[in-house]
Formats: structure tokens, sequence, C-alpha cells
């Protein structure tokens, strides 16, 4: 019985450690203030819902457990809050799109 | 064993981000940097409570999840406000 909750609690860290590295790589890749708030709610919603549960696993049916959960509920009521507060303001002060993409894409589809 | 794997993992990610926050063009890319920098603390508070054995620790990891919600709202909220004047000249 412990060898599968061990089992599963790892394959929980290696989705969350995945969904990890592709959020923080895509705030650092991404070319926009807007897209980079989606990689945020990458690590915001996949990434910890996932590392937590596996924590869950391991911890049982404990009171530690249910302070886990809570964690993953704050946080998934906050961090729309704060995605939405960082656009709503960014798109007040003027950050425009950087819209090099979109542009190419156009120009192509006017050729063709 | 594998809590210091995620642990490492989150070191990782959080030196990525540490980079965005350090060059990010506009202050709201340098907010949202430390906001998930924040977060994965949340994660590596609670994973070195499970690797010492302690998992009292998931209590600071719930007051820092609170702490970073409101730090980033305040910043934005005490953000100053480009000047209407402004607009109205473009």
């Amino acid at each position: 019985m412990s060898l599968i909750l061990d089992i599963a609690s790892i394959i929980c860290f290696i989705i969350g450690a995945i969904a990890m590295f592709t959020g923080s790589l895509g705030l650092l890749r991404l070319p926009d203030v807007y897209s980079r708030i989606h990689a945020a709610g990458i690590i915001d919603t996949a990434a910890v819902g996932f590392i937590i549960l596996g924590m869950m696993l391991q911890a049982g049916l404990t009171l530690t457990s249910a302070k886990l959960a809570l964690i993953v509920l704050f946080l998934f009521f906050t961090s729309p809050i704060s995605g939405h507060a960082i656009a709503m303001m960014a798109h007040k002060f003027g950050v425009e799109p950087n819209a090099r993409q979109v542009k190419a894409s156009k120009i192509g589809g006017k050729n063709g | 064993m594998m809590f210091v794997a995620v642990l490492c993992a989150c070191a990782i990610c959080i030196i990525m981000l540490v980079v965005r926050a350090s060059k990010g063009p506009s202050a709201f890319d340098r907010i949202l940097a430390v906001n998930s920098i924040g977060t994965l603390i949340i994660l590596g508070i609670s994973l070195h409570g499970f690797a010492l054995g302690r998992p009292e620790f998931v209590d600071i990891s719930i007051l820092y999840a609170i702490l970073n919600f409101l730090g980033t709202l305040a910043i934005l909220r005490f953000y100053p406000v480009p000047d209407a004047s402004e607009e109205n000249k473009q």
C-alpha cells in the first residue's frame, strides 16, 4: 500500500514539475505581459495542484492534508484575481501587446 | 528523497523567474514574476517541511500565500496612476 502511494505521489510530482518548468519557461520566453500572465496561470493551477496532490498522498488523511487542500483552494481563488488585476493595470497604463506574430501572419495571408 | 528532487526543480524555476523579474521591460512583468516566485516559494516551504519530516511548516505556507496575494494587490493599488491630461494630449 505504501509503495502504491509512493508511486502515485512520484507521478504527481513529475507532472507538477513538468507544469512548473513549462510555466517558468513561458514566463521567461513569451513576448508580452498579457501572454506571460497565461504562463503564470499554469504555475498557479497545474503545478501547485499536482505537487500539493502528491504531498497530500504522502500525508494521508490528516490535518496537514486539510491544510494543503486549503492552500490549493486559496490559490485557485486568488490567482485569477491577481492575474486579472495585473492585466487591467497594464492595459490602463498603455502597455501594448507585442503583435509581431500577428502581423507576420497577416502579411502572409495578404500575399497568399 | 523525492521532496528534495522537487525542491531542486523549484530552485531552477525560481532562477528562471528571477531572470525575468530582473530584466522585465515593464513594471508589470516584474510584479508578475515576483508573484510567481511567491507561489513557488509556497511550494518550497511545504516541500521543505515534508523533507524534514515536520509538516507544521504548512501553516507558514498558508500565511505566505495570503501575504503574497495581498502584496500583489497592494502594489497594483498604490502604483501611481497616469494623468488624465496626458491621455487627452494623445
